[in-house]
């Protein structure tokens, strides 16, 4: 069922949070996902920036979003200058 | 100033991470990234009670990737002052933990309801005293963390759950106080406006405050897709519309000589240059359901039009101001 | 034990005295009748360059604690002074202050809470805090407030405690009054407290000190929902029982280097006594001064005056009392609606399950700085002395020195 939460005697002094938010998935969050079209894309990094995420990274020289953490909200979409993606549905 | 480009920014490992739980389409962790983007290297951040500080903070988990600590809800600027004070004695002592830091980015993340309201005094004291930190206003337009109240910052009309648009009274009866001319008023070193559709000046401009010495203001538009009524995918529109319809305005502040100087930004100084550009404020209520009932059941032409002359009669003394 | 200089100095300025030597990295303070002479004392330092304090002149006492936070996060030195409406004014602030486990030392320089607005002393503003978690120390003398302000440091900087410590004096009546003092040399007041040492945590990005530093980033102050905070509050509950340990342990360290030995609490007389009054503060000075006027009449009188009320000494105060037939509680402080003041409800708590215990009488008085002269006490003394004879109070509460 749910995972025996650590007592008081085992949890960090001070109330310090002991986990990065990284462990936490919210790409469960969204219906949507974005697709992206390369040769459309004009590498202009704006949906690095756009993204509350952070979830958009160029570390490939071109847009890859990390699915554990897009929340699908489309502002990626929305705003891509070359519209080079778009919004699908996750299967 | 080290001018920061966007080629360099986007290889900046974010320092606010993924994983935290803002709504999906929030436009606050888009404007903090940016922000902690223009950090210059050693940074301790501190965020007031608030969305931002609640969603990245859940126990046991954190998104924080620099020191960070929260406190209170109406003392981000009282904490940061601390803070400071901290470093400071200990640079002069020539001992304690920070004392090896030549510069330290000192940043207070705080809301409209941590600023405008509850948080006044504390931002003023704070700026009066001339503390060397940045002050970092996300300005969401209402109390939206504890359910869209209004605030001192809500827009005259808007929908709250506390100025609701009812059969007799429009909303907000009051006007958005005027926060930048406040923190103007105390001669604060470096003011500027921002909204995160412009994401190069943002960070331009947060990188400007991090090296003012003294206190910096930013003020940035944050759109809520929960509490303004818009779709997810909207928030950057919406952040646009703001400035292209003069209803916020981008520009800086900076005290020379005892004066303060505007400079109007690129984005907005294009509309003073080509005034057909400034579009009218109508396009910027429609897109939001908060505004919904200045369009139906009937369009209320009186009241729209008197917040066209409240974006344009402000448009007007920040050109004189400027001296356009 | 190092060379004494003996100063003629009021309680206030002991305490900033005292802080001078200590040299904090942070000071933020407002100013508020009776504490006025801590801030302005220590701004003269500041000004003549006596300390490298950085001194904070904050808009309000809420901003006051506020930035003593920020700085005692950021690995600071920190202290503050305030009273009355002020440490009113910072009630969230000071529970913040203990939650988040920051050591700072607060002098509380006991003024009544209004209103009426009341300059005057009594215990109502530190008592009304007493929840907060904060270590709470009350001083009877200028001497132990320039001790205290110097133990202080060590008390709440214990890595097994790490708690932030308010030392209370009597507003006027200590603050106001020159006394006596005997302070320590700059040097010995250094090597006493020493370097602020810091707790290792494990954070989410791995081990760090429990400060502020870009170096090894923390967050501090997360939100807590249902299935955490109870257990960071063990962790206060816990804190305080090794406070109990701790205070003793620096008190025996503090007694070398000053000749002066302080305790949990100061009994007197009390080896044979029949009753005894306990209470906080300066007033148990008029007592000890009764005490002894009433045992030349042979009559077998004692007094415990309690030094540290938070953690509550509870098993060191129950041995103290536990052959004594009737103790007078004086409580400078009423809890309204309660049955009686708070001194008064937590003895009787403490002696509830204990077989051998004292009646209890709870005597409310000096609020709003009503003068307690001796014959007040002496009078106490006689109805306590009664209650033994009948072997029961017939009243349990009672206001000493109004008019009715």
């Amino acid at each position: 069922m749910s995972e025996q939460k650590p007592g008081w005697r085992e949890l960090p002094f001070g109330a310090i949070p002991y986990k990065s938010s990284l462990e936490y998935h919210t790409g469960d969050w969204g219906v949507e996902r974005p697709v992206f079209d390369l040769e459309k894309c004009t590498r202009c990094t704006f949906c690095h920036f756009y993204c509350p995420e952070g979830a958009i990274s160029f570390d490939a020289g071109h847009p890859e979003v990390d699915l554990r953490y897009c929340k699908g909200c489309g502002i990626c979409a929305n705003e891509c200058p070359a519209g080079a993606i778009r919004m699908v549905r996750k299967g | 100033m080290k001018a920061i480009t966007l080629k360099e920014a986007v290889e900046k490992p974010d320092l606010l991470a993924s994983g935290h739980r803002l709504c999906a389409g929030c436009a606050e962790p888009i404007i903090a990234r940016l922000v902690l983007k223009a950090s210059r290297g050693a940074i301790i951040a501190t965020t007031a009670t608030g969305c931002l500080e609640v969603a990245t903070t859940i126990f046991p988990y954190s998104a924080w990737r620099i020191p960070w600590i929260h406190t209170a809800f109406e003392n981000a600027a009282a904490t940061a002052s601390g803070i400071e004070a901290a470093w400071r004695a200990m640079r002069r002592k020539g001992r304690g933990p920070l004392a090896k830091y030549e510069t330290l980015d000192i940043v207070a993340f705080a809301g409209d309801g941590g600023t405008y309201d509850i948080g006044l005094q504390a931002l003023s004291g704070a700026l009066e005293r001339g503390h060397d930190f940045t002050y970092v206003l996300l300005d969401n337009e209402a109390y939206m963390n504890t359910g869209i109240q209004r605030s001192g910052g809500t827009p005259y009309c808007a929908w709250t759950t506390t100025s609701p648009a009812g059969t007799v009274i429009p909303g907000k009866r009051e006007w958005k106080k005027p926060i930048d001319e406040i923190v103007i008023a105390h001669e604060t070193p470096y003011v500027a406006t921002v909204s995160p559709a412009y994401p190069l000046d943002l960070m331009q401009k947060a990188r400007a405050a991090f090296e003012t010495e003294g206190p910096a203001f930013i003020h940035a538009i944050s759109p809520c897709c929960r509490g303004w009524r818009f779709p997810s995918n909207k928030t950057i529109e919406v952040a646009r519309l703001a400035v292209e319809t003069c209803f916020f305005p981008l520009y800086e502040c900076r005290v020379e000589d005892g004066r303060p100087i505007y400079k109007l930004s690129p984005p907005s100084l294009a509309i003073a240059k080509r005034p057909e550009r400034k579009k009218p404020v109508e396009e910027y209520l429609k897109v939001q359901g908060r505004f919904r009932h200045l369009f139906r059941p009937e369009k209320r032409e009186d009241l729209i039009e008197r917040i066209q002359r409240w974006v344009d009669r402000r448009w007007e003394m920040l050109l004189e101001k400027a001296g356009l | 034990m190092s060379r004494q200089k003996l100063l003629g100095l009021n309680g206030d300025e002991a305490a900033a005295y005292a802080i001078k030597q200590v040299n904090p990295d942070v000071v933020a303070a407002y100013p508020i009748t009776p504490q006025t002479i801590i801030v302005e004392r220590f701004s003269e330092y500041v000004a003549d360059g006596l300390v490298d304090t950085e001194f904070v002149a904050v808009e309000s006492e809420h901003s006051a604690m506020s930035c003593c936070i920020g700085a005692a996060a950021a690995g600071a030195r920190a202290f503050t002074a305030t009273a009355a409406n002020g440490l009113a004014l910072m009630w969230e602030m000071l529970y913040i202050a203990a939650s988040l486990r920051l050591p700072i030392v607060m002098a509380v320089v006991n003024r009544a809470m209004s209103a009426p607005i009341n300059i005057h002393n009594d215990h109502s503003d530190s008592m009304g805090a007493r929840d907060s978690g904060w270590i709470q120390i009350y001083c009877e003398n200028s001497q132990e407030v320039y001790d205290t302000c110097i133990e202080a440091w060590r008390i709440g900087e214990h890595l097994d405690v790490q708690l932030p410590v308010m030392v209370c004096l009597d507003g006027f009546t200590l603050s106001h009054t020159m006394e006596n003092v005997l302070t320590l040399s700059d040097e010995a007041v250094r090597d006493f407290i020493g370097e602020r040492p810091y707790i290792k945590v494990r954070g989410h990005l791995g081990e760090a000190e429990f400060r502020l530093d870009p170096e090894k980033p923390l967050t501090m102050g997360p939100l807590d929902l249902y299935d955490f905070y109870f257990e960071h509050k063990m962790h206060q509950v816990e804190a305080m029982k090794e406070a109990l340990k701790a205070i003793p342990e620096i008190d025996e360290e503090y007694a070398e280097i000053s000749g002066r030995e302080y305790r949990l609490l100061h009994p007197y007389m009390m080896e044979d006594a029949e009753v005894a009054i306990i209470g906080l503060g300066s007033t148990m000075g008029t007592v000890r001064y009764v005490v002894d006027r009433m045992r030349r009449r042979g009559l077998k009188v004692g007094m415990v005056r309690m030094r540290v009320f938070r953690p509550f000494p509870t098993e060191e105060l129950q041995k103290l009392l536990k052959d004594v037939e009737v103790v007078g509680v004086l409580d400078k402080a009423m809890s309204f609606g309660a049955p009686g003041g708070p001194l008064y409800e937590e003895l009787r708590t403490i002696f509830y399950d204990v077989d051998e215990n004292p009646i209890i009488v709870d005597y409310i008085y000096g609020l709003g700085g009503r003068d307690t002269p001796p014959h007040l006490i002496e009078e106490t003394y006689e109805e306590l002395l009664e209650v033994k004879r009948r072997g029961e109070a017939v009243e349990k509460l009672k206001f000493l020195g109004v008019r009715m």
